[in-house]
């Protein structure tokens, strides 16, 4: 792990040093939402909840998932979340 | 006057530990007495308020070369000292006799740990001696700093060597060169770049500290404006910029101008290519779809740098021939595509050699374009063997490879032979050389002994602009 570990900015410096988070959307309306369980205990019931509320509200979700949280989103499903949905929520924790 | 003596040493030197009585000896003087150990708080073990030099500040700050050492301080300001071991000097020095009596007059003592490979770096970073004007980013707990680096853009696509604060100060060691002194502005946004800068790049590309000034030198002879670097980034051909370094320096970092020297294997022809393309890419902001528009590219925008081979003192040297002084050392600039391999096991008389060389260098660009593209040729020593046995020397050479690329227009015109390709028309009894003469065709010498083979490296079309794009070379300083 890199605690404490530091670098020099080796570019131009135009740039933030920080990368921004994209700003959320004000609303959902023609949105796709992704849903993805990581793979925690009963994470997948949370997320029909969800499911089941933006689905009543008109909102396109698709549903993605982790085999284990300790396996990595890039390999299962960020990529195609970053191509197919505008939003993604997780269900993190057991 | 407030005296002092302050003794340096480390329980791992032979020295330090075989002259532990005099420590007591002196402890037991006049003049007061501080001790540091680098290495064990323990030892000397024979007296009391023995100071802790583990962190290596003090001995640092004394600037400690060699242990153990005796300095006298006389009102704060050291007035002498003695280094290693030599029994006239410490009692002279510590203004005691008797010190050491049975041991050794004089014995040498070890390297100290504040000057270790690395240390002394570490150390100005660790005690603020340093100041870096690139802005610091500092890590996460759960980022690796390689994956952090491709995250943010800074790579080739190949991992980069995070440039940390010592890694820095230990490249800008490698040149007498201010880090705030302005080298240029970079393209293709022009950003104003300083020697600071692109020694992080170095570090980025794995560079060593002595490949510093030549990394500079590229730099610099990339921003002559007759090299057009701009063009060649933003061009849909093939070209990058392709380096051959020139004189003692090349040797003396370790460059490769033999075997495979346009190959894998080797770290300086690998990593000072690497270095300026990585500058252009993080400070020019020059990046692979972005306004670099290359059809296809090539490998060598990784890096394409090699040396020339000089061994063969009645060769006339590719710098020497560039206006340089015999001796200087110097990084020539092409704007280079690719090699194109040239076999000729057969012609053993130079005149047919060079007929030969001239059919595989007429196909640089197209066969039936003239004066359009550049090219380097690198001779092979087998090949080269033939002129010089033959009495033809550098100059012989090129004149015969320019006659032997001087065609008919006629079949060299658009539409001709059946290819719309071609020169422009008009002039059809007109023989047109394939190279500008005067630096169209780069000769070098280059290659590992075995093989009847030669390269060619083709260049950019810019040779059709031949006042505005020419290949630049450029001494390399300190």
């Amino acid at each position: 792990m890199s605690e404490g570990f530091a670098m020099r900015d080796p570019t131009a410096e135009l740039g933030s040093a920080k990368r921004q988070r994209l700003a959320p959307p004000e609303s959902l309306d023609g949105r796709v939402v992704a849903l993805l369980d990581i793979g925690k205990e009963r994470g997948g019931e949370f997320l029909d909840s969800i499911e089941e509320v933006l689905s009543a509200r008109g909102v396109a979700v698709k549903r993605y998932a982790k085999p284990s949280p300790t396996t990595l989103a890039a390999d299962y499903a960020s990529p195609d979340i970053a191509v197919e949905c505008d939003v993604v929520i997780e269900a993190l924790a057991d | 006057m407030a005296e002092q003596l302050i003794v340096v040493a480390k329980r791992d030197c032979p020295t330090c530990t075989m002259i532990e009585p005099v420590y007591a000896q002196l402890a037991a003087g006049a003049t007061p007495l501080a001790v540091y150990s680098q290495d064990d708080p323990t030892f000397p073990g024979n007296i009391d308020g023995v100071i802790d030099d583990r962190d290596l500040e003090t001995s640092y700050r004394r600037d400690i070369e060699i242990v153990p050492t005796l300095i006298r301080v006389s009102d704060g300001a050291e007035v002498g000292r003695a280094v290693g071991w030599h029994r006239d000097e410490w009692q002279k020095l510590a203004g005691q006799d008797g010190l050491g009596e049975g041991l050794p007059a004089s014995q040498p003592g070890c390297g100290a740990r504040n000057v270790e490979p690395g240390m002394r770096e570490r150390l100005m970073v660790r005690f603020g001696d340093v100041h870096i004007a690139a802005r610091r980013i500092e890590l996460g707990e759960y980022d690796d700093p390689l994956e952090s680096c491709f995250e943010r853009g800074w790579t080739d696509g190949l991992p980069v060597v995070p440039p940390t604060d010592e890694r820095i100060v230990r490249m800008l060691a490698g040149t007498t060169r201010a880090p705030d002194e302005i080298v240029g502005l970079i393209p293709p946004n022009r950003v104003s770049c300083s020697v600071e800068k692109v020694a992080i790049n170095a570090v980025l590309a794995g560079c060593r500290p002595e490949y510093m000034p030549v990394v500079l030198a590229v730099v610099e002879a990339a921003l002559i404006p007759e090299f057009a670097m701009h063009g060649l980034l933003c061009t849909t051909y093939f070209s990058g910029p392709t380096i051959i370094v020139n004189g003692p320096v090349s040797r003396a970092i370790g460059m490769n101008s033999g075997l495979n020297c346009l190959g894998q294997g080797n770290r300086a022809n690998a990593t000072i290519g690497r270095a300026f393309q990585l500058l252009i890419r993080n400070v020019g902001g020059g990046v692979p779809g972005g306004i670099d528009r290359a059809t296809f590219g090539n490998p060598g925008k990784y890096s394409f740098c090699f040396a020339e081979d000089e061994s063969d003192a009645e060769w006339t040297p590719l710098s020497v021939a560039r206006g340089f002084e015999p001796g200087a050392s110097t990084v020539t600039l092409f704007h280079g595509d690719g090699v194109q391999a040239f076999t000729d096991q057969k012609s053993r008389a130079p005149d047919e050699l060079a007929r030969s060389l001239a059919m595989s260098l007429n196909a640089v660009g197209h066969y039936k374009m003239a004066q359009y593209s550049n090219a380097i040729l690198l001779l092979s020593p087998e090949h080269y063997a033939i002129f010089r046995d033959a009495g033809w020397d550098r100059a012989r050479i090129e004149e015969e490879l320019h006659a032997a690329t001087t065609r008919p227009a006629k079949d060299l015109v658009r539409g001709a032979h059946g290819v719309g390709e071609g020169i422009a028309p008009g002039g059809a009894d007109a023989m047109v050389p394939k190279f500008w003469r005067d630096h169209g065709l780069l000769v070098a010498r280059a290659g590992g002994p075995a093989g009847l083979f030669s390269a060619i490296i083709g260049g950019w079309m810019g040779g059709r602009a031949r006042d505005v794009v020419q290949p630049v070379t450029k001494e390399i300083g300190t």
